[in-house]
């Protein structure tokens, strides 16, 4: 009886997480159904991926500061100056593009630490501080680009967007090799990684999980992991800015999890007295989180204009409302304190997918964007009800 | 004898896997004070959920009978229409309206749907006068300190001609002169035929005012006393809430005292908005290794302001004085540069300063000082849930693991994460800012056993009480503050009640 109670007690707390997947793949069925397969189509998931790219790079530094309870209004304006800024510096100041990437992000961080200044510093909410980001970048934009727009760029350059990693197989073989291999060790990473951190629990005695709940996951997202890979092989093979969403997936995922600067964000933001009572200096991680996001913000304008060939001073209007609505699909709370790197990406997806499957559809816009809107109420209200039963049970 | 006003019949809550009230019972006569005590998560404010319609009709089993009719109360709204208030011991005022506002929340006095202000703030008055409070009603609530926001809102409950008034720990927030002052009104109340409920620990209080007292265990009812049928001790009621001889409230402890450890000289600290104000002012204390040094002082008195000045500036400005530790002065301007010299400061108000209550009691107790479980800035998770359990089993929080989130405890469990996580940090003096308040009388015994042994260790420790008994139980030696002056140091052969409350009270001095 304990035991059945104890492993349903175990799935009750996994219930969000395992239902915003589960959300996603019935989305995904759903819509390989009603597009006969285009959804699923190797050149499909290809485009998903690389269009998708810079809301969800996006997404990773806001659900940081939604953490922290704040909010950055400004990022969709920051992407266009930024966009705006390394068409100039490469065009017209004849830049080298790896040193026009290098001084993009600087300006990126110098971005967000003009924001986090006002925020952290002189107490100013982030609303308000980012709201007039919003309006002063976006003018920056404009003005760096005198309200022209800026083409075509660099090869190099472009490839950040929209290139691929080159094909081992000479663009004959069936299936691309690197691809192949890359997902083959992302898989066992990802098992290994599972298996030496249940070992660890282990030996401390501290495993929770049930077994069989451990290697369905496992098994799970490996062989999602190699189907993905398994797609993109017979395509073109794996985007670039795959590799750098993997990069940033990973990376910002143990940061938030393991580093002290990760762990302070949760605290700052599920309490922010009771952090600087603990001797945590408040100030510095707004302040620090903010020229993250900066930097972030910088790469995904980057990731963009690349994408497009074009800098474009009307860039990534409403990016900022698609990068918060994936992260509070995602499980993010209002109040901050609560929510995940993997939440967020998993929120940035199920928008993406949304997008492409009703565009393929031919879906109008003007539904496109009622449906988003209920979906993202839906998956918030999911959030409340879930949290209000687990109340019931625990009083 | 008085006839009966509210009669709850075997009411019996359960949430899912858990029965919160099991067969409850409770009489309470018309006219009279009726305590309820119990040790936290004994039910008692399920039980006054119940009655208020919090817990809608339907939702629980058993009877309830108020003014004997059989009542079903759908919501508060209901249950304040029968003439039943509840006033939750967390204030449910808005700072930022008046009284007379706040009073008439949701009860406009208006004509045609404009609020009618002459009535509003001449009713107001007429309350304010009932309770004794002489501000005006268009004050806002923000200025008015904790004991009146609490005579708003009686005041608020008069509005809604209450028969039956239940307080859930009404003085938890309160210094003595308010809690007196509360008591009284509820007396006074009394003599105007308003029945009153009281939740309350302070068993002193429940002495006071009580008629009678019901005691609440595990969910069910244990005995009713009669107040003034028995010769009810304090120990009786104690005996009846946690179900054993408590042979003493403090447990024995012999000191060691070493060499001095802190020592602050010509402290003064001004208040942050009203920067002429000093609230604290040249104060001077120390504690050795191995010490209780108690701090007591009225609410008011500076005493938290005296600590958080001292831990990292986290309270006011224009702050002068020297802190010394080990003989050495030291800076103390930052948290973070306190705690590197080995001071820590655990808040007397938990919840908004202690704790992150969305989080779990590992990542709590890890919390101060995360350094040392990390390297190059990353956490060793595996230690950190190792110290975490650790801490767990020897402190005795109740929890089914570390993994909990804290904000689901019970107040001693919390007040036990704070101390694990000051603990964790090894700091060599420890500040305690009320560190049994809102917390029953076992895990009280438990914190002072803590505490002791702190001290056992070689720590310094200091304790700010509102608690007088508190004081005296544990203390070696107690400074008395007043209007941010310390005023006597008392060794603890000397301590009584009496002599501390003279120097508490000392008439004021000239402002400088």
């Amino acid at each position: 009886m304990t035991a059945v109670n104890s492993a349903l007690q175990y799935l009750t707390g996994q219930l969000r997480q395992v239902g915003l997947f589960i959300a996603l793949i019935v989305i995904i069925i759903f819509f390989q159904i009603t597009t006969n397969g285009i959804t699923l189509a190797p050149i499909n998931v290809s485009n998903l991926i690389v269009q998708n790219s810079y809301i969800l790079i996006l997404a990773v530094g806001m659900v940081m500061v939604i953490i922290a309870g704040h909010i950055d209004l400004s990022v969709g304006s920051v992407v266009a100056f930024v966009g705006a800024m390394a068409g100039v510096m490469i065009t017209q100041w004849h830049m080298p593009w790896w040193l026009a990437i290098i001084a993009c992000l600087v300006l990126g961080a110098l971005v967000g630490a003009w924001q986090g200044f006002w925020i952290a510093y002189f107490g100013i909410p982030s609303f308000i501080v980012t709201l007039a980001g919003m309006l002063t970048f976006r003018g920056l934009a404009q003005i760096a680009l005198q309200n022209q727009q800026i083409s075509p760029f660099p090869d190099e350059f472009r490839a950040l967007g929209s290139g691929f990693l080159p094909d081992l197989g000479g663009g004959t073989s069936f299936l691309e090799p690197l691809t192949i291999i890359l997902g083959v060790l992302a898989a066992l990473a990802f098992v290994i990684a599972g298996i030496k951190q249940r070992a660890n629990l282990k030996k401390y005695n501290l495993a929770d999980e049930p077994t069989a709940w451990f290697i369905a996951k496992l098994v799970f997202t490996s062989a999602l992991i190699l189907l993905i890979a398994y797609l993109l092989a017979s395509y073109r093979g794996t985007p670039i800015v795959l590799l750098v969403m993997g990069v940033l997936m990973v990376g910002y995922s143990a940061i938030m999890a393991n580093s002290i600067w990760g762990r302070h964000i949760y605290a700052v933001g599920g309490n922010a007295h009771a952090a600087e009572l603990s001797g945590v200096n408040t100030k510095r991680v707004t302040f620090t989180l903010f020229i993250n996001m900066g930097v972030l913000a910088a790469l995904a304008g980057l990731v963009f204009t690349a994408q497009l060939n074009l800098a474009n001073p009307k860039a990534g209007e409403g990016f900022e409302l698609d990068a918060i609505a994936a992260v509070f699909i995602g499980g993010a709370a209002v109040t901050g304190g609560v929510g995940t790197v993997i939440g967020a990406i998993i929120g940035g997806l199920i928008i993406g997918i949304l997008n492409n499957g009703m565009s393929i559809m031919g879906v109008g816009t003007e539904f496109q964007q009622l449906i988003k809107g209920l979906v993202l109420l839906a998956a918030v209200a999911f959030d409340v009800f879930n949290k209000r039963r687990a109340k019931a049970t625990l009083k | 004898m008085p006839s009966t006003i509210l009669d709850m019949r075997a009411i019996t809550k359960t949430f899912p896997g858990v029965k919160a009230l099991q067969d409850v019972s409770l009489e309470v006569k018309r006219g009279q004070v009726h305590a309820i005590c119990g040790e936290n998560g004994a039910g008692k404010s399920t039980l006054m959920k119940v009655l208020s319609g919090v817990y809608t009709a339907g939702t629980f089993d058993g009877e309830i009978w108020f003014e004997d009719k059989l009542c079903q109360f759908k919501d508060i709204k209901s249950s304040e229409a029968a003439g039943i208030v509840i006033i939750h011991q967390e204030l449910a005022l808005s700072p930022f309206l008046s009284i007379a506002e706040n009073i008439f929340l949701g009860n406009e006095l208006a004509k045609n749907g404009f609020v009618d202000w002459n009535k509003t703030n001449l009713e107001a008055a007429k309350l304010l006068a009932r309770v004794g409070l002489n501000d005006h009603p268009g004050t806002k609530v923000s200025e008015l300190g904790v004991g009146k926001q609490q005579l708003v809102e009686i005041a608020k409950a008069l509005s809604k001609q209450v028969k039956l008034l239940i307080l859930d720990e009404p003085t938890a927030a309160l210094n003595d002169n308010d809690s007196e002052n509360l008591l009284n009104l509820i007396k006074h109340l009394q003599g105007q035929g308003i029945t009153s409920i009281m939740i309350s620990h302070k068993l002193n209080e429940i002495k006071a005012v009580a008629d009678k007292v019901t005691i609440i265990r595990d969910g069910q009812t244990i005995e009713t006393l009669d107040m003034h049928a028995d010769d009810i001790s304090e120990e009786r009621i104690i005996k009846g809430m946690v179900g054993r001889d408590l042979n003493s409230r403090y447990p024995d402890h012999t000191p060691t005292i070493g060499e001095e450890l802190l020592r602050i000289e010509d402290w003064t600290v001004h208040h942050p908005v009203d920067q002429s104000r000093q609230v604290v002012k040249s104060a001077n204390l120390k504690v050795n290794a191995g010490e209780i040094v108690g701090i007591a002082g009225l609410m008011g008195a500076g005493r938290t302001e005296l600590a958080m000045s001292v831990f990292g500036r986290t309270y006011g400005t224009n702050i002068s004085g020297t802190v010394y530790k080990n003989g050495v002065p030291i800076e103390t301007k930052t948290v973070a540069a306190a705690i590197k010299h080995g001071i820590a400061y655990a808040t007397e108000d938990r919840k908004h300063y202690g704790l992150n209550l969305l989080d779990n009691i590992r990542r709590n107790i890890s919390g101060a000082a995360l350094e040392k479980l990390a390297r190059w800035g990353w956490v060793d998770k595996n230690r950190e849930h190792v110290v975490a359990e650790g801490f767990r089993k020897s402190m005795n929080i109740k929890a089914p693991g570390v993994g909990s989130i804290t904000g689901k405890l019970s107040g001693g469990n919390q007040q036990k994460v704070v101390l694990s996580k000051w603990m964790f940090a090894n700091p060599d003096v420890l500040i305690l800012d009320e560190p049994t308040r809102g917390i029953d009388v076992g895990a009280k015994y438990e914190i002072y056993s803590i505490i002791n042994q702190l001290a056992d260790q070689g720590k310094g420790i200091i304790v700010i009480s509102s608690e007088l008994p508190e004081l005296l139980g544990i203390c070696d030696r107690i400074y008395t503050l007043a209007e941010g002056r310390i005023t006597a140091d008392v060794p603890r052969a000397q301590a009584t009640a009496e002599y501390l409350m003279r120097f508490m009270t000392q008439a004021k001095e000239q402002d400088i």
